[in-house]
């Protein structure tokens, strides 16, 4: 094969990269939603992604249309998130933790709910609203999701009860101050990421035409990663909300196509999580090692000049 | 007003590091008493703050406002009669919200918040208005993250958030402790301005004795858990810090325990 043949080649895996990357985009902003604005570790999502695949497939298997699918699959997911608000507010078990006992909990609901360990979702014989076999219109489709995400978050991040969330997140003792129930607006800010979690979910079932119990490993490192690259993206871009959660889908689709480069450039599959997760704790070292070493680099320099 | 029936915390009861932080304190304050609060280290009174504040739960007593118990409502509850302010500058803000953003969150406590636009065009004008008399130019930083300001500018919002709909209590956790003379003074005065205006019932914690004695109508004093002097009116205004170390030595038996007031 020479060199043309192949960057063809590579080419052609890039739309269905970008699609998969958008999916994990909106993935993302889920984990946006808990880690940047709650300033929580949500870890029910590696579950709850699950779940949201497996709800829409079962549904749409037993005849369901995909719209009422989708949106049970996302209630699916809510229920997860209240389940982790819940073990974290109500019975003060730190979030980490309870993200771990939901997400726990979540592999034998899954399991439960497919009956077996995975289930195919074959977009020749279902009515799905994406699949793999056209990339191109999943794309456009996708992209309109995550216009569509984008703008009810953005607007629900403005208003009164939005506003109060992010003050949860921001600072807690000035949130109660003013009034807010703190820990009410934890549970909700957990809902909801996790309702946007397994939405994604339901879309990667179809476009990948199959749900499978172990789908949703390491998803939340992914989620980071994507939140990680989205704000070095926009660094040098006006920081306002619109930006910023556009700026983690992008992330999302950044992060596949490197992906999906690595994997075209022949790495063991084996090591793509390793790969992953050693990114992620790199990034989310630098800004620790930044304040560490950096600054007191910085004032000796000062003092040098002084 | 507010009235505080034989309050007590113990913090880790039952352990080696008992401590009895409040012990039967009672205390009954006025409509539109402004009351200083002074005594040493650990004598009790960010603790008491604390403990009408809502942050944790009493042992013992009741605290009633406006003859409403409030003893076993939250502190988030209890913040619609409540206005604070924090020693830390950083406390009182979200830093990486915007100056309106903040002055919003304040102006809606106590009221339930909804899915209407947080921030109106009326709400913009009536912040200008407000951060117009700090005289601190933040007027035209509406949109400014609050994490971008001095300490000195953050007390100050945060003082003007916490008198924001004229709470039935304003408490004050020695609000100036944490900056430098001239910006406290300068928050002080912001204090006694809003105090004033408002007609806030409030209780102000200060470790500067001159300062207890120079602001409000009345004066109280803490050591170990109780308080031990409690001056108003003309007395008040005859007080020094000399004759008010001397009540302390006399009342405690023992000397003021903190290097602060006296340095102050």
């Amino acid at each position: 094969m020479n060199f043309l043949e192949m960057l063809m080649q590579y080419g052609n895996t890039l739309p269905g990269a970008a699609a998969q990357g958008l999916i994990w985009g909106i993935m993302a902003i889920g984990v946006y939603i808990t880690f940047k604005i709650l300033d929580l570790a949500d870890l029910t999502v590696d579950g709850s992604m699950v779940t949201g695949m497996a709800v829409c497939a079962m549904l749409m298997a037993a005849g369901w249309n995909v719209w009422p699918a989708m949106g049970i699959a996302t209630l699916a997911g809510m229920a997860c998130g209240l389940i982790t608000g819940l073990f974290h507010t109500l019975m003060g078990i730190p979030a980490i933790l309870a993200g771990i006992l939901t997400q726990l909990i979540l592999w034998s609901v899954n399991l439960k709910i497919m009956g077996k360990a995975n289930q195919a979702l074959p977009a020749r014989s279902f009515k799905v609203l994406i699949s793999q076999l056209e990339k191109y219109h999943a794309l456009v489709v996708l992209a309109l999701f995550c216009i569509a995400l984008v703008v009810v978050l953005y607007w629900f991040f403005g208003t009164k009860f939005g506003s109060a969330m992010r003050a949860t997140g921001c600072n807690e003792k000035m949130a109660r101050a003013q009034g807010i129930n703190t820990d009410f607006h934890k549970m909700i800010g957990l809902t909801l990421s996790n309702g946007v979690v397994a939405l994604s979910g339901a879309l990667m079932a179809q476009y990948s035409g199959k749900a499978d119990i172990n789908d949703g490993r390491g998803a939340i490192v992914i989620g980071l990663a994507a939140v990680i690259i989205g704000e070095a993206l926009i660094s040098k871009l006006p920081k306002n909300f619109i930006v910023r959660l556009s700026g983690v889908i992008v992330g999302g689709i950044v992060y596949y196509l490197v992906y999906q480069t690595v994997v075209f450039l022949g790495l063991d599959t084996d090591l793509l999580k390793m790969l992953s997760a050693l990114v992620v704790a790199v990034f989310l070292a630098v800004p620790y090692l930044k304040k560490r070493y950096f600054t007191k680099a910085k004032r000796k320099e000062e003092g040098n000049h002084a | 007003m507010l009235e505080l029936k034989n309050i007590t915390k113990i913090f880790n009861p039952d352990t080696i590091n008992e401590k009895v932080a409040l012990n039967d304190v009672s205390l009954t304050l006025n409509d539109g008493d402004f009351v200083t609060v002074i005594g040493g280290n650990g004598a009790g009174k960010s603790t008491l703050l604390n403990a009408i504040a809502g942050t944790y739960p009493v042992d013992e007593g009741q605290i009633i406002i406006d003859d409403q118990d409030i003893t076993r409502l939250p502190e988030h509850k209890r913040a619609k009669f409540i206005g604070r302010v924090f020693q830390d500058p950083m406390t009182g803000t979200a830093a990486d919200m915007w100056i309106e953003e903040n002055m919003s969150l304040a102006l809606n406590r106590g009221k339930p918040r909804g899915f209407s636009w947080a921030i109106q065009e009326s709400d913009r004008k009536a912040f200008k208005k407000m951060l117009m008399r700090l005289d601190l130019g933040l007027e035209e930083r509406l949109s400014t993250k609050v994490g971008l300001l001095s300490g000195g500018q953050r007390q100050a919002i945060t003082l003007l958030m916490a008198s924001m709909n004229s709470p039935k209590l304003f408490l004050l956790d020695e609000h100036t402790a944490a900056l430098d003379p001239k910006t406290a003074a300068k928050v002080l005065s912001i204090t006694r301005e809003l105090v004033e205006e408002h007609q806030l019932t409030t209780l102000m914690i200060t470790h500067n004795m001159q300062d207890a004695i120079d602001n409000g109508n009345r004066l109280i004093m803490m050591n170990a858990g109780k308080i031990i002097l409690d001056i108003s009116g003309e007395e008040k205004k005859k007080l020094t810090v000399e004759t008010l170390l001397q009540a302390f030595k006399e009342t405690s038996g023992a000397a003021f325990a903190s290097d602060r007031a006296l340095l102050s």
